[in-house]
């Protein structure tokens, strides 16, 4: 299993690099290193957000709500630091994250306590959360001359020739390895959706799991709520709308398995990725938009299914010779 | 027609089941009339397994014919041979005399045989007439389905089995007993001559297994051939009018109800001349580790209290719905009893959930290893170890090496055949991701061990070998508690056992005064014979 997830993510590697390769034959500054750094950092919130749609996916739920939290969230710091320019930008960046975990909680304890179906609740809360956000702003715009330098500042601040969200989407690589590689809770994840009922009877609490992993996506998806509106310096209520796709779209490109149980943080980064590499280099190689989007569309569906192949063919080694040659 | 006076000689009702008047049905039941169905000298094997041997079995219009015997007899395999979802070796299949096959479901059901089953499969979401219709509702001009057609014919076909239901509700709405008449109504639309029911009982309540024995009278009337398997001998004198009894995959004896008692039965089903080997080993029995007592469940069980001692192998037999893995359930706090207290080592416990028991030292070996057992995705190492991450973790970081170290130690205690530790679990055979499942238990280090059906389903050599090493366990100390349906198992390996039976404790046994009969009777409720 580790080695047939090794090679997926070395096809992932594989087929990031033939995309970028094949695009440098018809731009080739497509390939200079700082044009790189470039489509990583705008790939950075999604990979973020990515790693923690993973979670949930892997508990057998999905969260549709994470770019509607990340609107509030990121529209409330944006409110916050109009109306308290003097606020520190690490506190306003603590509330955004407190905001998005008391939104993913919610997510959580709907699927945990009311035990009502995963995309059910998330697609209500995504609609109730774009909601507040009308009420809050009463659909007003917080435009950039609205928020302090410094809140803009953050993400595009470089730290040793890279901006800090680039470094940023980093730390949380390396913290999700940890959690997914060295914590129960990460162990759990799998387990829970990789065989339910068992994992009751190994003394996991599957709701509980459950709401971990929803407060956890709705943790990063506040984090990301402050990047967007500070990066893009603007906050309206129709940020990100329709990105959870993408989100979704990245973690299946990086194999997660939808059924759950099976994925991993290499995944979802490659998987987001590849969507970046996609997002960033089709309108330089004069690829209309429209395109793009079916694009995008063609390498989900390939993506599932060289994945649902992968898991086809990890069928029962019955022969004893064929036991001893596996692994 | 040779033999069939009052018939009026007309082949046409030898081949059609229409109501019969009951008198003369009785009147032929017994000599005249020709099986509807009958099996000659079946057999079927499976990989290291003989199912049934030269078995035969004639099921006869309006008469009721019972199917006695054990878990792991043959009747299962009958089942499906009658219903073609399993081909014989060997042996004939006769419908009315004439030779068959059965090479699909499919050519079953339109040879007019129907099973309806102690699970009804049927569809929750759709209405009583679209499950009694679907797959042949009645169609209008056009091809499409006739409503108004097929709600009058429901209709119809529930009045016959006795259910005033409205065809148009949801199946979801109905409950048990009227899910089983649906399923009765669908087979009787179907024209089915023969309609096997296997423990159709099993999951009702008294008052709605009265109302089965009043469908099954009607069903008889109608002409239909039944074939009852049932555990319950009440219930067998009370409606079947033949029976046939199998044990260990042969048919040991037939006859007429009227002409043979409860005793009878019951040793036919238990007699036993081939005796199976059991590794039990002496084990001197210790002090008491778990006292449970005044279990009580408000639907499930009640008043169930035991002792089980170091060393010991207490076994816990019954029929199936009899309550037991209800019991171990809540004994793990996956289910809350509404009363009762255990001790361990003499100290008061409180067990919530799963998790404390495991901390506690009790764990459970679900029967469906399947759905409940290993989980597929993970390595082995990581399946292993996972009811013990809090002892191979620190400061709430998980270490690999340690994980390492005890899959490793409990993989090989069981001989387990991988290549690596950290190949994923699924790739494995059954065999060996049981002996996974098992070292996962053992790696918590439990004081008490609950294996529920620990031999379901696998082949006599893999029996053995889980037989071994129960009696290994219990010689090195753990207690263990096997909930077992399979009558030599439990007096094979149990030191004492107890016999369970509608949720209460119908028995206590020593090994030394077990006889299969004991258990059968107390299984069952039958008082002791004279």
């Amino acid at each position: 299993m580790k080695r047939l997830l090794k090679n997926r993510e070395m096809l992932l590697v594989v087929a990031v690099i033939a995309l970028v390769a094949l695009i440098a034959l018809r731009f080739p500054p497509f390939v200079t290193p700082g044009n790189l750094a470039n489509v990583y950092n705008d790939t950075s919130i999604l990979i973020i957000l990515a790693l923690g749609q993973m979670a949930v996916i892997l508990t057998r739920c999905i969260d549709l709500s994470m770019a509607a939290n990340l609107a509030l969230s990121g529209m409330v710091a944006a409110m916050l630091n109009a109306a308290m320019p003097g606020l520190p930008i690490p506190l306003i960046i603590l509330v955004a994250m407190a905001l998005g975990a008391v939104l993913g909680s919610i997510n959580g304890l709907l699927v945990w306590k009311l035990d009502i179906p995963p995309i059910v609740v998330t697609l209500g809360t995504l609609t109730i959360y774009r909601g507040l956000i009308f009420l809050l702003s009463g659909g007003a715009w917080i435009n950039a001359h609205q928020m302090s330098n410094a809140f803009k500042a953050l993400p595009r601040t470089t730290l040793l020739g890279f901006p800090l969200l680039s470094w940023l989407s980093l730390v949380i690589i390396a913290l999700m390895l940890v959690v997914m590689r060295r914590t129960p809770l990460g162990r759990a994840f799998f387990a829970v959706g990789g065989n339910p009922h068992a994992a009751v009877y190994t003394g996991i609490d599957v709701g509980r799991t459950r709401f971990f992993a929803y407060c956890l996506s709705g943790t990063l998806a506040g984090l990301s709520g402050y990047l967007w509106v500070s990066r893009y310096a603007v906050a309206y209520v129709d940020i990100a709308a329709g990105f959870e796709l993408d989100i979704i779209a990245a973690c299946v490109i990086g194999g997660v398995s939808i059924a759950g149980g099976i994925g991993s943080v290499g995944g979802a980064v490659l998987g987001a990725l590849f969507l970046g590499v996609i997002k960033n280099a089709l309108p330089v190689v004069n690829i209309s938009p429209f395109a793009q989007m079916a694009i995008s569309g063609m390498v989900i569906i390939i993506a599932v299914a060289v994945n649902a192949r992968a898991e086809k063919r990890k069928g029962r080694v019955i022969l004893r010779k064929a036991e001893a040659a596996h692994g | 027609m040779p033999g069939r006076a009052e018939g009026g000689g007309s082949p046409a009702i030898e081949h059609e089941t229409q109501p019969v008047d009951r008198d003369l049905l009785q009147d032929t039941i017994t000599s005249r009339m020709k099986p509807a169905i009958a099996l000659e000298g079946i057999s079927k094997s499976f990989p290291g397994v003989r199912a049934l041997a030269e078995v035969s079995l004639a099921l006869y219009p309006g008469s009721v014919t019972a199917l006695v015997g054990e878990n792991g007899a043959g009747k299962s395999t009958l089942v499906k041979i009658l219903t073609g979802i399993y081909q014989p070796d060997e042996g004939t299949i006769r419908v009315d005399g004439v030779e068959t096959h059965f090479p699909t479901a499919n050519s079953a059901a339109k040879a007019g045989v129907t099973a309806i089953h102690q699970e009804t499969v049927l569809f929750d979401e759709l209405s009583v007439a679209e499950n009694i219709f679907l797959g042949h509702a009645p169609r209008t001009g056009l091809g499409l389905i006739d409503w108004k057609k097929m709600n009058a014919k429901a209709r119809a076909l529930l009045a016959r089995v006795g259910a005033d239901l409205d065809p148009a509700i949801r199946l979801r709405d109905l409950g048990i007993a009227n899910k089983h008449l649906v399923a009765i109504a669908r087979a009787l639309s179907i024209d089915a001559r023969v309609v096997i029911m296997d423990e159709p009982t099993a999951a009702l309540s008294h008052k709605e297994i009265h109302e089965l024995y009043e469908l099954v009278d009607r069903l008889k009337a109608d002409g239909k051939a039944i074939l009852f398997i049932s555990h319950k001998f009440d219930e067998i004198l009370r409606i079947a009018d033949r029976y046939t009894v199998f044990r260990d995959g042969r048919m040991v004896g037939e006859g007429l109800i009227s002409e043979t008692t409860q005793d009878d039965l019951v040793r036919l089903m238990v007699g036993r001349d081939v005796g199976q080997v059991f590794p039990k080993q002496d084990v001197a029995i210790g002090e008491p580790v778990l006292t449970v007592s005044g279990y009580r469940h408000p639907t499930e069980f009640e008043d169930i209290h035991f002792e089980l001692r170091r060393g010991e192998i207490l076994g816990f037999y019954g029929l199936v719905g009899a309550g037991r893995s209800e019991f171990m359930q809540s004994l793990i706090g996956i289910t809350k009893p509404s009363a009762g207290a255990i001790r361990l080592d003499g100290e008061i416990k409180v067990i919530r959930s799963p998790a404390e028991a495991i901390e506690a030292g009790i764990v459970y070996v679900p029967e469906e290893r399947g759905r409940q057992g290993a989980i597929i995705g993970l390595p082995i190492f990581q399946n292993v170890t996972l009811p013990s991450l809090s002892r191979t973790s620190r400061s709430g970081f998980l270490r690999l090496a340690e994980e390492f170290a005890l899959a490793r130690e409990y993989t090989a205690r069981l001989d387990l055949r991988a290549a690596s530790l950290d190949q994923d679990v699924g790739t494995l055979s059954g065999g060996n991701q049981q002996k996974v499942v098992i070292a996962k238990w053992l790696a918590t280090r439990p004081k008490v061990i609950i294996l529920d059906e620990p031999t379901k389903g696998i082949d006599i050599g893999s029996k053995a070998a889980v037989h071994a090493f129960m009696s290994e366990l219990a010689a090195s100390g753990l207690s263990v508690i096997m909930v077992s349906s399979e009558i030599p198992e439990i007096m094979g390996m149990a030191d004492r056992v107890i016999v369970m039976r509608e949720g209460r404790i119908a028995g206590r046994f020593e090994r030394a005064d077990l006889t299969a009969e004991k258990l059968v009777r107390a299984a069952a409720g039958i008082e002791e014979a004279a």
